[in-house]
């Protein structure tokens, strides 16, 4: 089932927490809203559920209004934040729920409803549990019981807020590429909520990134990351460095600010802005190139699983965070960089945020154009 | 919830700053003290007094015909009370923890008034506004409606005095819990009833009898409101409260003591039934 979003807008108070927004959702597609708390994502969701009412706007289920249709008619699978599973029910009465409700007529025999409940135990591996309570079972298991409840309606749409948000990191990932799986198998439209960057990129086929009740970028995770709209999505993506500066009156392919520059490669003409830089994206060395005069401090060095982290402060030219450049391990040891040390930055590849243009100018410093330079 | 306690009490049994042995025992002997001379003696006393003339006498007394009168009227006025603001307090308590609405607040701090005012003054209330004198009394009078000193007047008071206890239990178990369990249910596809029967009504089980129990004592026990509003017609409008007083002051000491038992033995029973509906909702908390 497709869901149409038309000019959907929601007021709490004096808190706009949707401003009027279109989505198209396509069927079997799996789509993550993205975004910061506040950003209405949830409220976004709750509204394709029914579980909240717009102020304005209309929401289509393949094509058919349903804006007016009570939660209970929409027929939608929906996993709460933190599971709300029936407290006072087992773990088979929870997934029964939904099948013991139904009117007189259309319910199943108590055997049917059984055997149903048994399949879908099976299907989450959770076979063994049925007859605990909620309380007795871990995260992990909550989560996957109340899949398995939300999936008792064979919903055609299923809607998940946070649903990971609770769980461990390694159970966080396991479960993770279980939903894809289920979703790939059973071929249900499915929206999920999340505020983490990553768990948007890896599960998705499209990425929805919201912020203050409005769409900043729908995209593929990976046109989203290789092509940010804005520089919320640059920055809510994470991991990235801002060089302000503005054209140099010097030399006309640079970007300055006070003794640092950055020079741009040919075809390239610098303007003021803000150039984003992501840390995996640069290089650091105790030399400056002909391309980048950038000197930094380092301030901590951590080592983190594959990677190497440096924390660095810019020396001479101001910056409103710290810089964080991402090194490999071989680099690292070669380098063996202490706390204190100056060093300098090479850019790879970024992006370049001009006050007058609101798409971002992406440069790229390929690998021949810093061996001429620096030759 | 379990091990927290246990880690608590490991906690305890090292000295603390300030915990000198002799204190503690010197407040734990003040404690018992106190509750023995304030409430466990005289407890014992009631029924002493009722059975210091024997067994008979109390069989007697029990079964005096004002006595037989006031208990009737003391279980009719629990029996209206209690379901009325048993129905009261879940509305009420389900308005104000699942809907936002301007004047929330406010309503919940209304909700505690009869805690707040003296049960005389409730009482007084209730006379000047439904007595005779006042336009709504003698409206009701022209159509032969008397609610002051008859007994829809004390039911009229009792259930102000105890409509607080039901709600003041549900609203911050039904706020702990939140709404999303209900949520579930109607995304599964309940009706409004089958989510209350089968979801919300079972979450608020325990507190909800806890209130029940809490208003039916204060029903039965209520002195001062129904009091102003009762007249004290013997065998008429007296409840056992007034009745214990109205022997008592004609010098029918082991009448009062006798009736009094009554009620006693109820409290008795309250606490037995409170303290397990507590064990209770601490287990379905946890």
């Amino acid at each position: 089932m497709s869901i149409q979003i038309k000019q959907i807008s929601k007021q709490f108070g004096d808190f706009q927490a949707l401003k009027p927004l279109n989505l198209t959702i396509n069927e079997g597609e799996l789509v993550g809203l993205l975004g910061p708390s506040g950003s209405g994502k949830t409220t976004l969701l709750r509204i394709i559920a029914g579980l909240e009412t717009a102020d304005q706007g209309q929401i289509l289920f393949s094509g058919k209004d349903v804006t007016k249709l009570h939660v209970r008619d929409r027929k939608v699978g929906f996993v709460f934040q933190h599971y709300a599973l029936f407290r006072h029910m087992t773990v088979a009465e929870n997934i029964a729920f939904g099948l013991d409700v139904l009117p007189k007529k259309q319910r199943p025999t108590k055997a049917t409803i059984k055997q149903q409940v048994a399949e879908l135990l099976d299907k989450v591996q959770l076979s063994h549990l049925a007859s605990r309570y909620p309380a007795q079972l871990s995260g992990g298991q909550k989560q996957r019981i109340a899949l398995a409840r939300a999936l008792a309606m064979q919903p055609r749409v299923l809607l998940l807020d946070e649903p990971f948000g609770a769980l461990d990191a390694k159970v966080r990932k396991e479960l993770r590429r279980w939903l894809r799986n289920l979703h790939d198998e059973l071929g249900f439209t499915s929206v999920f909520v999340t505020h983490d960057q990553e768990e948007a990129l890896e599960v998705s086929d499209r990425v929805v990134v919201m912020s203050q009740g409005q769409i900043e970028q729908e995209a593929t995770p990976q046109a989203l990351y290789q092509q940010p709209a804005s520089r919320f999505v640059y920055d809510f993506l994470g991991g990235v460095n801002v060089f302000e500066g503005q054209a140099s009156s010097l030399a006309n392919n640079r970007l300055e600010q006070g003794k640092a520059w950055v020079a741009f490669p040919d075809g390239y003409k610098p303007a003021t802005g803000q150039l984003y830089l992501r840390s995996h994206e640069l290089s650091l060395s105790n030399q400056p190139s002909a391309t980048a005069h950038l000197p930094l401090t380092i301030k901590a060095v951590s080592l983190i699983g594959a990677e190497v982290r440096v924390e660095l402060e810019p020396l001479g030219w101001q910056s409103q965070d710290l810089w964080e450049v991402v090194i490999s391990h071989s680099h690292y040891n070669t380098w063996q960089p202490q706390r204190g040390d100056t060093c300098f930055a090479q850019p790879q590849a970024g992006q370049l945020f001009t006050s007058n243009e609101n798409q971002p100018l992406a440069i790229s410093w390929t690998k021949e154009q810093l061996l001429i330079k620096t030759a | 919830m379990s091990n927290h306690k246990t880690s608590l009490s490991k906690v305890s049994h090292q000295q603390r700053i300030g915990d000198q042995p002799w204190l503690r025992r010197l407040l734990i002997g003040l404690a018992f003290l106190l509750v023995g001379s304030l409430l466990v003696v005289p407890l014992i006393a009631i029924f002493a007094q009722a059975l210091s003339a024997g067994l008979n006498i109390f069989w007697v007394n029990l079964s005096d015909k004002y006595t037989l009168h006031a208990i009737g009227l003391t279980l009719l006025v629990a029996a209206l009370t209690v379901p009325l603001n048993l129905v009261f307090g879940v509305f009420l308590a389900w308005l104000v923890t699942r809907f936002e609405f301007p004047g929330r607040r406010i309503l919940m701090t209304l909700i505690d008034i009869p805690f707040a005012v003296s049960p005389v003054v409730a009482g007084l209330m209730y006379l000047l506004l439904y007595g005779s004198n006042s336009w709504v009394g003698s409206w009701l009078m022209d159509h032969d409606l008397q609610l002051m000193f008859a007994w829809p007047g004390i039911v009229m008071v009792t259930v102000f005095i105890t409509c607080p206890f039901v709600a003041r239990e549900l609203i911050p178990l039904m706020q702990q819990q939140g709404s999303s369990e209900e949520e579930a249910a109607l995304s599964l596809g309940a009706s409004g009833w089958q989510m209350f029967r089968r979801v919300t009504l079972p979450n608020i089980k325990w507190a909800l009898l806890y209130g029940v129990v809490l208003t039916n004592a204060r029903a039965v026990g209520e002195f001062g409101a129904v009091s102003v509003v009762s007249g004290n017609i013997r065998g008429e409008t007296n409840t056992l409260p007034l009745h214990v007083e109205l022997l008592y002051q004609d010098y029918n000491l082991v009448g009062a003591f006798t009736s009094a038992t009554l009620l006693a033995a109820l409290a008795l029973l309250t606490l037995v039934v409170k303290t397990f509906l507590e064990w209770r909702q601490q287990q379905s908390a946890s």
